[in-house]
Formats: C-alpha cells, structure tokens, sequence
C-alpha cells in the first residue's frame, strides 16, 4: 500500500511540475509558522535572560539589544535578597513534591474504583467527580479558610469544649486535600487516571487473579506499573500546577513564604530597598521571574521529550 | 476487610469502595458542607467573634446588594463572561491549528512540540499579574524602534486590509484582537493543544490514504475526514477552556478581595454562587449546542 502511494505521488510530481511548487510552497509556509511561533512563545524568556544580566547602564543605551555590554549577576543577587529566593525555594518544592506524591495515591486509588472495581453507586460518585470540576473553587473558599482556620476534626475538639486548631500556615492543608484527593484540579487528575485504567485489556487483570494474585496487589503489581505514562502525565501537571498556583498558597499560606506568593509582593519590597527608579525596579521583578521559572524549565528540558510522549499516549481524550 | 465466601465480583465491589473511601471523605468534608456551608453564608451576614464566627441569616438581601447597588459586580461579571466568550473559540481554532500543524512530519518537529508545550508550564498567575505592567518591556521595545508593548504585534495594515476588502467591522475588529493578543492565546492554549494531538494520533491512517487514491486534496481531506473526527474533541476543549478561564480573571480576584480586603464574607459568598451559576449556564448551553454537532465514530 505504502509503495504503490510513494509510486504514485513521484508520478505525479514527474508528471504535474504544478504539484512540485504547490508542495514547496506549503513546506515554506508551514515553517514560517512554525518558526514564528515558537518565537512568540519564547520572546518573553529570551527577553527576561538578557535583561537579567544588563547593568542599569545598558537599559538606557539604544545599542544594546539582546546582549548586554555590561554582563553582570548584580539584579540576580538583588532579586534573591529580596525575595528570600532560597527558603521560598524550599518551601515551594516541599509542598509541590510532597502534594504531587500524595494526589498521584489518592487520585489513581478512587479512579481504579471507578474503572474496575464497579459498585452500586459507583457511576453516581464518578459523576460527582466532574462535578467537582467543574465548581470554581472560588465559590467554597470561604467556608474551606474557615475549616482549617478552626481545625475542628468531625466536631471531636468541640465535644470536649475546645475550640480547634488554626492549621493556616501549616502544611495541613494541603497535606489534608491532596490526601483526601480534593486538592488543585485533583477531579481533572482522577478523569485522566480513570479513561488510562479502563484502556488496559481486562485479561492482564484476570490472568493476575488466576495466579493468586489479591486485588490490592494486583493494582500495586500489575496496573500501575502499566499505567506509567498516565502517572507520568499526573504527576508532572499536578507539580508544575501546584508550583505556579497563586490562589491555595495565598488561601493557607499568611507568613510562610513561596514563591508565587514572594512574587506577587516583589514589587513593593522592591519600592522600599531600592527606591524608586522604576526601570530598575522592573528590571529586578524581571530577574525574579525568571528566577521563579528556572528550575521548572530546568525540569522540562530534561523532561519534555517523556512528558510529551506520555501525554500522548494518556489517552486523556476520552 | 473481613473474610467471606463471596464471589470474586462481590470482592471487587468492597475493594472498590474501600479504595475511594479517602475521595469521598474528601469529597464530603472538603467539598460538599464547604458548598452548602457557602450557599448558607451567601444568605446571611458573618461576623467574626470570640474564638470563631456567627452567621446571622438573612434572606436574599446579599444578592440583591449585588444586582443592585454593588459599585462593580454587574461590570465585572459580565466584562469577565464576555472575555470568556471572546476567548474560547479563538483558542479551540488555534489549538486545533497548531495540533494538525505539529502532527505532520518535519524536521525539528520534537523541538516544535517541546516549544509549542512550553506554555503549560510556565503559565502562572503571579507572573501574568507582574508581566501585564511591566516596565522594562515596554522601554525595550520603545527603544528598539517600536512604541510600547502593544506594538509588538500589532496588525494596523491587517486591519486596514481587512476593512477594504469589505468584511464586516465587528468581524475585523476580532480576528485582529484576537493576532494582537497571540501571546496569551498561545499560552492558554496548551493543554488543548495536547489533547487534539492525542486525537489526531489515534485516527487511522487508512482513513487517509483512502482518500488520498481517491483524489481528494488536502483541505477536502481536513474538512471531510479530520474535522469530524475531531468534533467531540472541540467538545471536550471547549469545557475544559471555559473550566481553565476561572483561574485567573477579573471575577476571582473581586471575590477573594472581597473577602480577605474588605471582610464582607457573605457578599463574597453571594458573588460566588451567581458567578458559578452563569458559568453553569454557560456550560450547558455551549454543551447543548456542540454536542448536537458532534460526530462520534463508532
């Protein structure tokens, strides 16, 4: 079939010199596109890198386009100072880490349930589940500061006339709704986990229970580790989300410092330090943006290939 | 679990429960008396007092504040619903574009794809807040012989191109808009981008080559066969662009300042609930209208 195909069109391009133009020029056209782009997506990147190592110097000098004539690490060094860059660093990784190993449990755990281990109620539930998408947490977001701000759990600390705990900068928040499969876009995680399980042949599992397999060992065992891209794709999305996420961090978080909150706050501290040069300023708020995105694009260029490949074969599309 | 003569099905079922019992004490605790707790605040007044909070309830007056006398509700929801409608089918068009264009083969075609995805994880609130006044981009360019951050990509000869061949004004005014703000659709088109891409993978090639030998071109081949193919997939992207457009608008800011700013919690709640239930509205209509539409294969 192939062959006959590739036979045919180099008759055709022998026979139709029209065809030749028409392919080339479509060729010409797509890589422009494509090209272009790509250089809109990575414009502001490249952007950031070259004014984080100007000098103040080079923002006023109209010779100066991409590469700085004074390259120094003078707004890196202002940047991280003010940011406390290294404990917010810390801090950012921490939770992302620790929610991103917990959702990948608590999710893969409920969508196994939906996807083979049927109950009466079951198709109910996994409805709820969209359901959960779909709300905007703004509209529980009150009544979810209130919960951990008078941690009171199932009403204990009441019956013995306490009052509850004040979980707000503590990681029991997110410890709490990544463990209970209710944190950041945790319905869109179990939708993914679910359409993968119920994409794997039923005889893997059959041919597990005939060999004496038990059903929690079957899916530690046998589903999971055939269910590598769609953990992959999980947990790699939960982490970079919850690295970025500015509303749950500034919901929980009042004195402990991450990034995305740090760099909601930059430009005001840098009013303070640095007085009120707004070019300088900007260029600082500049080199903290970068900052906050470099070990993520650290990651990806590491990572993009499996992370591309992986959502592919996620069968995310249902 | 307690041991039981039972058949293997009836084993399944108690797994399958044992194993969202942590989703559903999420889902109750952290999800369901949160909703109800909120429809209750969004009808009363909450003070904080002594060691906790007290409710007193009070009809509907919240929403009525908000229809009628709230200084920016009404403009916020409706500038936030319009960008919204403004915004989706821009960003199904181009991801549905982008995806057909990175699924052919050409050289380079793995960095594309890394390029093309880029977005998905870099795009954040924080730094879309700080970037949409940013300084120091729009001195560069001004000084590099453009004027200002807008200019970047603007499409003035477009525009005018457009408006003398005679297309409608409306029409232009948003196919420009829509080149001008390429950038942030580009970026909150990723995820969608994926998803088509998935899609187009599992089409099977024997589809095309059969009209290919029947001589079909290129653009009867994408409208006959593609575009069906991809039709409950522009249903899948247009929930999930609406669902991604709460994460970082007009409304959401409004709704946690006027909590956390001003402490008016229950006319936070009360914005909330009608901001939920016009994207609920919307939803379903959008659903109701592709899903008509849509074509499913087998």
């Amino acid at each position: 079939m192939r062959t006959e195909l590739q036979a045919l069109r180099k008759y055709t391009r022998r026979a139709h010199p029209l065809e030749n133009v028409k392919r080339w020029s479509w060729i010409g056209l797509r890589s422009l596109l494509v090209i272009g782009l790509c250089f809109i997506i990575l414009y502001p990147v490249l952007m950031k890198i070259s004014v984080a190592f100007r000098s103040q110097a080079d923002m006023y000098d109209p010779t100066v386009l991409w590469i700085p004539k004074h390259i120094t690490l003078d707004n890196f060094k202002k940047a991280i100072k003010t940011m406390d860059y290294f404990t917010a660093m810390k801090n950012t990784f921490l939770i992302s880490a620790g929610t991103t190993l917990l959702q990948a449990v608590s999710c893969a755990l409920v969508a196994y349930a939906f996807a083979r281990l049927r109950y009466w109620g079951s198709q109910f539930l996994f409805l709820l589940v969209i359901f959960t998408i779909v709300v905007p947490p703004q509209t529980i977001m009150i009544p979810t500061y209130l919960t951990y701000r008078y941690f009171d759990f199932f009403g204990i600390a009441r019956l013995f006339g306490g009052r509850g705990v004040n979980l707000i900068d503590t990681a029991w928040p997110f410890i709490l709704s990544s463990l209970l499969a209710m944190g950041l876009k945790n319905g869109l995680y179990i939708y993914i986990f679910r359409q993968f399980f119920r994409a794997i042949p039923k005889e893997l599992e059959e041919a597990a229970y005939v060999d004496g397999c038990g059903i929690g060992k079957t899916f530690f065992r046998i589903i999971l580790p055939n269910a590598v891209p769609a953990v992959v794709t999980v947990m790699l999305f939960s982490f970079v989300w919850q690295w970025n996420d500015n509303y749950y961090v500034s919901l929980y978080f009042n004195k402990v410092k991450v990034l995305s909150t740090q760099l909601g706050m930059i430009t005001t501290a840098l009013h303070e330090t640095f007085g009120t040069d707004p070019l300088h300023v900007s260029m600082i708020m500049n080199t903290g943006m970068l900052l906050v995105m470099a070990p993520l694009i650290l990651m990806y260029m590491f990572a993009q290939r499996y992370f591309v490949e992986s959502v592919e074969r996620t069968g995310i599309v249902g | 679990m307690r041991k039981r003569k039972g058949s293997l099905a009836r084993k399944k079922a108690w797994y399958g429960v044992l194993f969202s019992v942590p989703w559903f004490a999420g889902f109750l605790f952290l999800f369901f008396i949160p909703l109800m707790r909120s429809l209750h605040y969004s009808l009363s007044t909450l003070k904080l007092a002594d060691g906790g909070f007290v409710t007193e309830f009070e009809g509907p007056a919240n929403f009525r504040k908000l229809l009628l006398s709230h200084p920016t509700f009404n403009r916020t929801l409706t500038e936030s619903v319009g960008n919204m409608i403004v915004n989706v089918p821009v960003i199904i068009i181009f991801s549905l574009f982008a995806a057909v264009l990175l699924n052919q083969k050409f050289k380079g075609r793995v960095w594309a794809r890394a390029i093309f995805f880029l977005p998905v994880i870099l795009v954040s609130s924080a730094i879309a807040d700080l970037e949409s006044n940013n300084f120091v981009t729009g001195v560069l360019q001004s000084a590099s012989g453009e004027d200002g951050q807008s200019q970047f990509l603007q499409s003035f000869e477009l525009e005018r191109m457009l408006l003398e061949s005679g297309m409608a004004k409306a029409f232009v005014e948003y196919i420009t808009g829509a080149v001008d703000r390429i950038y942030e659709i580009i970026s909150s088109s990723g995820v969608q981008i994926l998803i088509f891409l998935a899609g187009l993978q599992s089409v099977s090639p024997a589809l095309y080559e059969a009209a290919k030998i029947e001589g079909a071109t290129g653009y009867e081949i994408f409208w006959k066969i593609t575009f069906p193919l991809m039709s409950p997939l522009i249903l899948t992207n247009t929930i999930y662009s609406i669902i991604d457009s709460f994460n970082n608008n007009a409304m959401s800011d409004l709704i946690s300042d006027t909590a956390f700013r001003t402490f008016e919690f229950g006319l936070s709640a009360a914005m909330s609930w009608m901001y939920f239930l016009v994207i609920i509205l919307i939803l379903l209509v959008s659903g109701w209208l592709i899903s008509r539409r849509v074509f499913y294969y087998d």
